[in-house]
């Protein structure tokens, strides 16, 4: 479904294939990348279920954020970790974008 | 205003006393006035029937009573108490909080109120009105006053006494209009005019413009607190920028290159910068998938180690490889001194047949699917280091003879350093290179030794790499005719070396022959002491971390052997039934070490538990045809890290039995690391000196 990739760089053939290496991981369901808008831009799933993730969990994102920046505005967020009953949703925020990740880690 | 009236003596035949006219009208009894009218109505009726005769009429229900009773007196006593008030009003007491009773009641009655319109004439209010009605009574009278004067001065003609008149009238009009605002104008009484214009009223216009409403925008923002922060970040940031461009000199060249930089990146497609991000998701996915490794990592300690007394176990944990490097067998180990999940391990190949690229590559304990870096070379790689202070240099041999140095922060692949044919590269496979310290210049360097025979010293200048022997390895007494009837010295073949911890200068070099010679860097041509060590080459020579004159040796005579460096002859001697490729001392205990061997076993022994046996011995591959390779122990975790002839890197967690630190006496604090150690080591070297002292 996503527009063809045009590899500029070496560091950018380097990140697509960490990001190809993830989808391809064991137990990897889906992986979406968010730009700071909360429009996905990079999806490995249908467009209802991308659309209704990234809309979530970037406002989850952005009020985790919110909270440890105002504990100690030193700090930053790294990763954010939901663990569910059925599969574990991994985000990672970026200045400019979110990368998240759904895993089944039992599998 | 209660309406006083008199209290009306109650006529009775039973007597009664009336009070004071002014008190309260006393309630007469309702019997005796009952009576009364019925006395009254008997007499009326008799008057009736008066010509009839006096007869009494008794009504029908008239008490009937006896001439005793009849004649009883009554007394009634009229008093000023009103019979209706209560008699024991009680009010609560906040200051005694309880409540009390009034001590007297307020016996007032009201009968009848009638609001009156009578003002006392000195009263305010009366006043008041009066100064109100004062105009028309005021008037009356100045009249009159007029009236008189015109009358009186008849004589001053009519004329004055019009003007009189109306300056009178007009004066009536003042009074008037004095009077209505009483304390206010004092006029002139003789001629005072007042005399008012009406100036001409403009027309009123409404004129208005209207002006296009300035252009409106919707903001919405929260201020937390480190929004607050990154703005002041930034301000701070852009004052640095400007100190250093107000500094700097610019050039323009460098600003379009800039630019066209700039450009670029913001046409792509942004997929850069989730980089840092992309790793992070990788690592975490990686912890999911092993996770019960990471746990294993982090808390296993295995608790059977408590009844196996003094043996221990190696606990697997991740096992490394890369696809490309399946081929290649693992040359070279090394952590990485400043960040502790960061190890190197160099491949290329031991046979002599088989060579042909090599690989450098840099795993972390996080992922163990994929390196961090990847270095592909045209020659096996055969040793590296990695500095001590700087982690981003590595230092690696090659088989054919080259040195090289890698900057890890770098993007290229290539090395930032390499030696070349003229720049004094080894003419044969280089075995060991190790970091010095930064020289007198502040240059780093580092020192390589290989089977050509020499210890070369490279120092990075500038851009180059600048060589000087320290060493010519050459085999004792051993010469050879060279052309010409020249003798040559037959050069030994240098397999490994190490750098004494504490002693700059001190060095050993292990050869191919068996021997390991100790050297000094002052001295170019002369060994301080040389020792038959092995039977065959010397595959590793190590110095101990804590113990200065310790060090240990393996060999693919299939022994290791621990000697002191005073002294000629082995302390220990261990025989491992197969030719061990490496060894390496523990970094937490001057007794142990772990040996690897070509049977794909990993051996440990702790000196200080058991002198004669490895307290474990453990196959650690699962092809028993795999050959181990190398062996390192991590700086700061319990675990330790065995290359083999696939390529694969394979992690193990020592158990505690492994681990043992010497048990402290109660009541004592923990003594210091190193000097606990060394008196271990000590302990045990003088238990063999001395039986070989009195030997000798």
């Amino acid at each position: 479904r996503f527009s063809a990739v045009f590899i500029f760089s070496p560091k950018q053939a380097e990140v697509e294939e960490t990001l190809k290496r993830i989808q391809t991981h064991k137990g990897v369901i889906g992986t979406i990348v968010v730009n700071a808008e909360g429009i996905p831009i990079r999806t490995t799933l249908d467009n209802s279920t991308t659309v209704q993730y990234a809309g979530l969990l970037h406002q989850l994102t952005m009020k985790a954020r919110s909270t440890v920046r105002d504990l100690d505005p030193q700090n930053d967020l790294t990763f954010l970790r939901i663990r569910s009953k059925k599969h574990e949703i991994m985000v990672a925020p970026d200045k400019e974008y979110l990368l998240i990740v759904i895993q089944n880690p039992s599998e | 205003m209660p309406v006083a009236h008199k209290t009306g003596t109650v006529k009775s035949k039973q007597g009664s006393n009336a009070q004071s006219q002014k008190a309260p009208a006393a309630k007469t009894v309702k019997a005796a006035s009952k009576k009364k009218d019925e006395e009254d109505g008997t007499e009326t009726g008799e008057g009736d029937e008066w010509m009839q005769g006096k007869t009494l009429i008794k009504p029908l229900d008239q008490l009937d009573l006896t001439e005793a009773e009849l004649k009883e007196e009554f007394t009634r006593i009229l008093t000023a108490n009103n019979p209706h008030a209560p008699q024991n009003i009680v009010r609560y007491s906040f200051k005694e909080r309880s409540y009390k009773p009034i001590s007297s009641v307020d016996q007032l009655a009201v009968h009848f109120v009638l609001e009156g319109n009578l003002l006392h004439q000195d009263s305010d209010e009366a006043r008041r009105q009066r100064a109100k009605q004062g105009l028309p009574e005021e008037k009356d009278t100045v009249e009159t006053a007029v009236a008189e004067k015109p009358e009186t001065p008849a004589a001053g003609g009519e004329d004055a006494g019009d003007v009189e008149e109306g300056g009178g009238e007009e004066r009536a009009d003042s009074v008037e209009s004095k009077a209505g605002k009483k304390e206010q104008k004092i006029t002139n009484q003789f001629n005072f005019s007042e005399r008012a214009s009406q100036t001409l009223n403009n027309p009123l216009r409404e004129r208005g413009c209207q002006t296009e409403p300035p252009p409106r925008a919707n903001f919405s923002a929260t201020a937390n607190q480190w929004e607050i922060y990154d703005v002041y970040l930034e301000v701070l940031q852009k004052q640095e920028k400007n100190k250093e461009k107000a500094k700097a000199v610019p050039k323009k060249d460098d600003d379009k290159g800039k630019k066209k930089m700039m450009l670029v990146e913001t046409q792509s497609d942004d997929i850069t910068k989730v980089a840092k991000v992309a790793k992070i998701i990788e690592r975490m996915v990686n912890q999911n998938t092993f996770d019960d490794i990471a746990q294993d990592f982090k808390y296993f300690e295995d608790a059977s180690d408590e009844y196996r007394e003094q043996e221990g176990t190696l606990l697997p944990l991740w096992k490394f490889q890369y696809d490309k490097a399946k081929r290649l067998s693992v040359t070279a180990l090394c952590w990485n001194e400043s960040y502790k999940d960061l190890f190197a391990v160099g491949l290329g190949s031991y046979d002599f047949t088989k060579q042909g690229r090599g690989m450098l590559v840099f795993y972390s304990l996080k992922n163990s699917t994929f390196p961090e870096y990847i270095y592909p070379t045209t020659s096996g790689i055969l040793c590296l280091d990695i500095h001590k202070h700087l982690p981003y240099l590595v230092a690696v041999g090659f088989y054919d003879g080259c040195v090289a140095v890698y900057n890890l922060k770098e993007e290229t692949l290539q090395p930032i350093y390499k030696s070349t044919a003229k720049s004094g590269k080894h003419t044969d496979p280089v075995w060991q290179v190790k970091w010095q310290k930064d020289d007198m210049d502040n240059n780093h360097n580092f020192f390589s030794v290989s089977s050509d025979g020499r210890v070369v010293s490279w120092t990075l200048v500038k851009n180059e790499l600048v060589f000087t022997d320290i060493i010519k390895l050459s085999l004792e007494g051993a010469v050879s005719e060279g052309p010409e009837g020249v003798q040559l010295p037959i050069m030994a073949c240098g397999t490994s070396f190490d750098f004494h911890k504490q002693i700059d200068y001190l060095f050993l070099v292990g050869t191919e022959e068996g021997k390991i010679h100790k050297c000094s860097k002052a001295y170019s041509s002369q060994f301080l002491e040389t020792y038959n060590a092995h039977n065959m080459a010397v595959d590793a020579v190590k110095w101990n971390h804590f113990h200065t004159k310790v060090f240990i040796s393996c060999s693919s005579d299939w022994t290791v052997k621990i000697w002191d460096h005073t002294i000629k002859t082995p302390m220990f001697t261990f025989d491992l039934n197969a030719s061990v490729g490496d060894v390496a001392w523990s970094p937490y205990s001057s007794t142990v070490f772990a040996a690897v061997t070509t049977d794909g076993k990993v051996h440990t022994f702790d000196l200080s538990i058991n002198k004669y046996e490895a307290i474990c011995q453990q196959p650690v591959v699962a092809k028993k045809k795999t050959k181990l390779t190398h062996i390192e122990f991590n700086p700061v975790y319990p675990i330790i890290i065995v290359g083999d002839d696939r390529g694969y890197v394979t992690s193990l967690k020592l158990s505690p039995n492994l681990r043992k630190k010497p048990k402290e006496k109660k009541g004592q604090e923990l003594p210091k690391g190193p000097e606990v150690e060394i008196a271990k080591m000590e302990k045990l070297l003088s238990l063999l000196r001395e039986p070989e002292n009195s030997n000798a």
